[in-house]
């Protein structure tokens, strides 16, 4: 058998964790006889997912490219700000502390700002993703730049190599497993960002539905969009987990199996 | 050459003239911390002199950025620092892409270059490992890599800073053996930083012994032994000898 396809137990345990989840839960609900709309049960959720399903889809997909958008944008301005920080060291000491006080900002707080410049619906939403995102990019670029071995630089400087060429040729390709791994924590974030403000700001997506469905009590519906953006939060994470063992699979060694 | 701390700041290397003859092999021994490293980042032209000068072939050393000055300089160190996302060639070559006078020539004579670095390779052990990541080498093979790294562009002088410090008794016994065996096939100057006196008169011409910080050179001693010396010659009368001589001149430092 291709080991790949072995089934093993540390392959299991997410389902079986996420299973029994569900099933505490459900269980819970129905022994405290927990009303419906305090915290509806996962097959109450289920059930509204089936029925309101045909919008449900259309604003999920919506939030989902609005998200993509984001963190698109994200990965652009990141990785160039990651890399400008990471390579000197006089833009790290500069900017470092505006990136830190500017990532402790609620980006909830910055929805109405954007919502003044740009008005309602898409724009905000993309912005408030990318907004969100770039930060762990930039910080995990930044540092995978700045840990080079010295003993390395030194090898490089008295060959009389430019700054460029120790850039690319060491830093950059050493920072890629630190980019990859941002990458599965900033589309999550980005998620994050888009329903904010979709729930403050917006006439679309699946922010938008779950307030709707709140204010009228509907509150399954309310778990069911929780439990799409969950889903595509870990679809997207799993997505990115793929492309980095893809792409910088040297950084794993001896990691096999796990 | 000196390094700021809280009382001032301490020369690291005082009164250090070595004068090496091109091809010779010398080593510089002494208690940690007596500023060997520091020298060899001078000579690299990594650091400045804060006096005294350092000069190859009468040409000065001032930083690594005067064209010329030293770029026929191979390094390696106690860690063999192999990029882990190259193969063991790739590793071997890098020298060649990054170094301002070889980049041009690289290019366009490639698969002359990749010859002979598989030569190298080969001289050293490491046929049919080339393809190999760094991860799948033992210490010991990734430490003949990164002494292949260092020749690969045929530098007329090559810095060794403590290379096989962190390797097993027998492998680094080995690897005195490929070092001995490269050396005699090519020639090039030699500065060997270490801590190990067995593995100082192995390899060199001539031995350095060095005082604690500032480092001043306290002791110099030729090493006449035969080449090529074999890990056998290690047991002779002789060889113990100068050992034992070198050996009284660390206590002796130490204490001071």
């Amino acid at each position: 058998m291709i080991p790949a396809l072995r089934i093993t137990p540390v392959k299991l345990a997410p389902w079986l964790a996420t299973i029994g989840l569900f099933v505490v839960w459900e269980a819970a609900c129905r022994l405290f006889a927990i009303p419906e709309f305090v915290l509806p049960a996962p097959s109450q959720a289920i059930a509204a997912l089936v029925e309101y399903w045909p919008a449900i889809w259309q604003n999920a997909f919506y939030t989902f490219w609005v998200t993509l958008l984001g963190f698109a944008l994200a990965v652009v301005f990141g990785l160039a700000l990651g890399v400008l920080t990471g390579a000197s060291a006089l833009v790290y000491a500069a900017i470092y502390p505006l990136l830190v006080g500017f990532n402790s900002i609620p980006k909830v707080a910055i929805v109405p700002v954007l919502v003044v410049w740009f008005g309602i619906g898409t724009v905000p939403a993309v912005l408030t993703a990318f907004t969100i995102s770039f930060f762990p990019i930039v910080v995990n670029v930044a540092t995978g730049l700045a840990t080079l071995e010295p003993e390395l630089r030194d090898v490089l400087r008295a060959l009389g190599a430019r700054k460029l060429d120790i850039l690319l040729k060491v830093g950059v390709p050493r920072s890629l497993p630190y980019f990859f791994a941002s990458l599965k924590v900033a589309v999550t974030l980005a998620f994050v960002g888009t329903v904010i403000s979709e729930t403050v700001a917006g006439n679309a997506g699946m922010g938008h539905l779950m307030l709707t469905a709140a204010s009228s009590f509907r509150v399954p519906l309310v778990f069911a969009g929780l439990l799409v953006i969950a889903v595509m939060g870990v679809g997207m994470y799993a997505l990115f987990a793929v492309i980095e063992r893809r792409m910088v699979g040297w950084a794993f060694r001896g990691a096999e199996g796990v | 050459m000196s390094y700021g701390g809280a009382a001032g700041a301490v020369p690291a290397v005082s009164d250090a003239t070595l004068t090496i003859n091109r091809g010779e092999f010398i080593a510089l021994v002494g208690p940690s911390g007596c500023g060997k490293s520091s020298l060899l980042k001078i000579v690299s032209g990594l650091a400045p002199a804060d006096s005294g000068r350092a000069s190859i072939g009468g040409r000065e050393i001032s930083d690594s950025q005067t064209p010329g000055a030293a770029t026929s300089v191979g390094m390696a160190f106690q860690n063999a620092t192999l990029l882990p996302w190259r193969s063991t060639l790739e590793n071997v070559l890098l020298p060649l892409e990054v170094s301002r006078e070889h980049r041009a020539s690289f290019r366009r004579k490639k698969a002359e270059h990749v010859a002979r670095a598989h030569e190298l390779l080969k001289v050293v052990g490491l046929e049919g490992y080339e393809n190999h990541a760094p991860y799948e080498l033992s210490g010991g093979m990734q430490q003949r890599a990164s002494l292949c790294r260092a020749l690969i562009h045929e530098p007329e002088l090559l810095l060794l800073d403590e290379p096989f410090a962190a390797l097993d008794a027998f492998t680094r016994e080995e690897l005195w053996e490929v070092l001995q065996q490269l050396w005699l096939r090519q020639k090039f100057t030699v500065i060997l930083v270490t801590h190990d006196l067995r593995e100082a008169v192995y390899l060199a011409d001539r031995v350095y012994v060095m005082s604690k910080r500032p480092g001043r050179v306290v002791y110099e001693r030729p090493v006449t032994l035969a080449r090529p010396r074999t890990l056998e010659s290690t047991f002779d009368e002789d060889f113990v000898e100068l050992v034992h001589r070198l050996r009284d001149h660390i206590g002796e430092v130490r204490a001071a």
